[in-house]
């Protein structure tokens, strides 16, 4: 009986590696076998292999650097701004009513349609794919600032304020940590879209990047590091969204859905 | 009464204030010969343009072009996300074979894939379309697989006790408690295709409004761009708005039928 | 709703005077003439309302639900304004020697127990808030976060709240209203105790005649928007329940309250 139980615990754990491992296998074998060309897929080995050497050249590095850069400073001016945004219009009924509508406005345009736009006025430097990035994380941002403080319950801000907390005390301890799971939803939202814009930004005009990476083996058919590439961008992603959870897991820690993980 | 409706009006007032008077005084600025409008077209000369290429059917070719690709592409990612939504969210063993591939992949940001799909399915219409299904594919497959998995256990209890089949249960019981969920899944999928619609262009198309964008750019003329820019902005809140009135139709529906019951 | 809830914390309310934390406030009475509380869509909810609290009384407000017993008491909290008359040297917002308690607890869930006992003390409030709390029997619970505690607790926590500044009038919206009986009947002697210790005035609003009774130096009852009975309660403390004089006063006020039905 017991036997039987422990063996279908491990059945459980191991039934959503099946599907992923199967399909490695069934590629390299694949591949192995030349039932694939390695123009549509490469063996599992030669994407290691170019893993390998392009990080032993340094070149991997370079362009990780680069993408980093790029994310980092667009994250920080369009995040910045967006919740600054987003604080002043959740506050300030005068500045929602002023500005929001004109946010919105602008919010049902696809931010990668600007793309040519930027180009032409920033050329293809730097600043063009960081305002495209800032543009991109803005407004995850201050949607979800702006909804967070709004949705704050007002019970909570009558009792501070009838407790004698002054205007920035009630900011501190009641408004912006009631919008703070709101905020941590769009942090989310926007690492995606900072990824997104990058990888479209990249592959149109930069001399350096993950996105130029890809791009710029595609057209030399080296299908071995555009599918590193991929892999690349999976690996980021995965990473911005465990950086993301962590994050909230900690600041969230008083929250009754997080206390029983 | 009269006092909302007065107050209501006074916000649409103030709300279109900024944007008008930004509109107003770049046209005035640049009427006057204060500033130069060739980076930053006005109103009027965006007008123009989309009006010249209205005049000579142009626009309305690339709106059917890019229509038909979100059309396409969309139909395709409700197909595969509401099938494999729905499934993974009623059969738990489906759910253990399946999520976590799912998940993994969705950390790959969907552009990413662009070069592999350019080399596996060549740089036409393929490829855009699976581009723009594969991004409309991930907000329907999770907002679908947990609405179904969140569906009130009491619910699914009734549906036991009056010894409902799978068919009964899925159409009478999770159809209707998931419905909420999966229209504005639809339309996250949905806004998301418009954006992945411009990326899919941006590859290389002979029309679209895409198209028109990167032509705008090559031939150095930012009133066609903006011009794009508006239309990509009119059609999505269009075709979102038609989406919702569509939805709200069927959710009264559900209103008016449940107390038949 | 959702807009109220921003364009409340930006009012005016910098009336709050400094006051040292450990200082307990003098009892506070109030006097109150020709109140009148009109609201656009329920119209005059209080009519011409005369209150005379003595320092250190406690006074409970009963009444049918919509009396305006609720609004009256907000009015004192001065979290509303009232549209007519004078409420003496109460009802400003935030002034640290009225206190109010509400139906729900509204502690800040991101806030432990005793930061949320300390909210808005200054200096060294931390010996003082962990002494509150042992008055309320949850020093134990310091260190814990809102979210795990049960119902009657976190009224105990937010009566902490409510003490740790030595108010002079503690002002309580059926801050039992919600527990269950037998932890409702625990929270009534605790309140008791406090009182009578610490010596403030006390104003409890609340549906149950009976808990009234137990409390209180005076009943108020207030019918629609005025005071229709103003009922001195000479029982010895702590009252018994089972006592016939207790069961005689209970049953009059209850008698008075549903007298007019119709």
């Amino acid at each position: 009986m017991s036997g039987r139980r422990d063996f279908g615990a491990v059945a459980d754990r191991l039934l959503p590696w099946l599907l992923p491992l199967l399909a490695l296998a069934a590629w390299e074998g694949a591949a192995q076998a030349g039932l694939i060309s390695s123009r549509i897929l490469p063996k599992v080995s030669d994407v290691a292999a170019a893993g390998w050497r392009l990080t032993a050249s340094g070149e991997l590095f370079t362009h990780l650097q680069a993408s980093f850069a790029r994310a980092g400073v667009g994250f920080v001016i369009g995040g910045g701004i967006g919740f600054g945004l987003g604080l002043l219009n959740g506050i300030f009924p005068v500045a929602e009513k002023l500005l929001d509508t004109t946010v919105q406005m602008v919010r049902n345009v696809p931010h990668l349609a600007l793309i040519p736009l930027v180009i032409l006025w920033f050329g293809i430097d730097e600043e063009a794919k960081i305002f495209l990035v800032a543009l991109g994380v803005f407004f995850p941002i201050y949607v979800n600032t702006f909804h967070g403080i709004r949705t704050v319950d007002a019970g909570l801000i009558e009792m501070g304020r009838s407790y004698g907390l002054t205007r920035w005390e009630l900011l501190r301890h009641a408004v912006l940590p009631g919008a703070l799971p709101s905020i941590l939803v769009g942090l989310r939202f926007a690492l995606g879209f900072m990824w997104l814009t990058l990888i479209v930004a990249e592959t149109i005009a930069a001399p350096s990047g993950i996105g130029y990476m890809a791009m710029n083996a595609r057209e030399f058919l080296q299908t071995d590091v555009v599918v590193l590439a991929v892999l690349l961008y999976a690996l980021l992603g995965k990473l911005a969204d465990v950086i993301a959870r962590a994050l909230e897991r900690r600041a969230l820690a008083w929250s009754p859905a997080f206390q029983n993980v | 009464m009269f006092r909302t409706a007065f107050f209501l009006k006074g916000n649409w007032v103030l709300a279109l204030a900024l944007p008008l008077a930004l509109a107003g005084g770049w046209e005035l600025a640049v009427a006057a010969g204060w500033a130069n409008g060739r980076l930053l077209p006005t109103p009027s000369a965006v007008y123009t343009a989309l009006a010249a290429l209205a005049k000579t059917g142009e626009l309305a070719a690339h709106v059917q072009a890019t229509l038909a690709r979100v059309a396409v592409g969309f139909a395709l990612g409700v197909l595969a996300g509401t099938f494999f939504g729905a499934v993974v969210g009623y059969w738990s063993a489906a759910r253990r074979f399946l999520d976590p591939t799912l998940q993994a992949l969705r950390n790959i940001p969907s552009i990413a894939w662009v070069p592999m799909f350019i080399l596996w399915f060549g740089i036409f219409e393929t490829s855009k379309i699976i581009l723009i299904a594969v991004g409309v594919f991930f907000p329907i497959y999770l907002g679908l697989s947990d609405a179904v998995r969140g569906v009130d256990r009491k619910l699914v209890e009734v549906g036991r006790i009056f010894r409902f089949s799978h068919r009964e249960m899925i159409l009478r019981v999770l159809l209707p408690a998931t419905l909420p969920t999966y229209v504005s899944s639809l339309r996250s999928g949905l806004g998301l295709g418009w954006m992945f619609v411009v990326a899919a262009e941006f590859m290389g198309a002979e029309q679209g409004l895409g198209f028109l964008l990167v032509d705008g750019q090559q031939t150095g003329r930012p009133a066609v761009i903006l011009g794009a820019i508006v239309a990509f902005a009119v059609l999505g809140k269009l075709t979102d708005w038609l989406l919702a009135a569509a939805a709200a139709r069927l959710l009264v529906w559900q209103d008016a039928f449940k107390p038949v019951e | 709703m959702t807009a109220l809830a921003l364009r409340l914390p930006f009012r005016a309310f910098g009336r709050s005077a400094a006051a040292p934390a450990a200082l307990p406030s003098p009892p506070l009475g109030v006097t109150a003439k020709g109140i009148v509380k009109r609201f656009d869509d329920r119209g005059d909810v209080l009519k011409s309302v005369d209150l005379d609290f003595k320092p250190g009384e406690f006074i409970a407000i009963v009444g049918r639900s919509g009396c305006g017993k609720s609004t009256l008491l907000r009015l004192l909290a001065g979290l509303d304004q009232p549209t007519a008359g004078d409420l003496g040297a109460v009802g400003h917002d935030g002034d640290p020697r009225v206190r109010i308690m509400f139906q729900d607890s509204r502690l800040l869930p991101w806030k432990r127990v005793i930061d949320n006992v300390g909210l808005g003390q200054k200096g060294g409030w931390r010996p003082l808030a962990l002494d509150t709390l042992r008055q309320v029997g949850l020093e134990a619970r310091a260190n814990d976060w809102p979210g795990v505690l049960s119902g009657g607790q976190r009224q105990r926590v937010a009566l902490a709240r409510a003490l740790v500044s030595r108010p002079g009038l503690l002002l309580l919206d059926e801050p039992l209203g919600a527990l269950d009986a037998l932890t409702r009947i625990e929270m009534q002697s605790l309140v008791e105790d406090v009182w009578r210790r610490q010596g403030f005035t006390a104003v409890l609003v609340t549906h149950d005649v009976a808990e009234a009774v137990t409390l209180a130096d005076r009943v108020i009852l207030l019918e629609e928007g005025r005071v229709a009975l103003d009922q001195r309660i000479d029982l010895p403390r702590p009252r018994d329940r089972s006592h016939p004089d207790f069961a005689a006063l209970e049953g009059a006020i209850l008698h008075r309250l549903l007298d007019r039905r119709d």
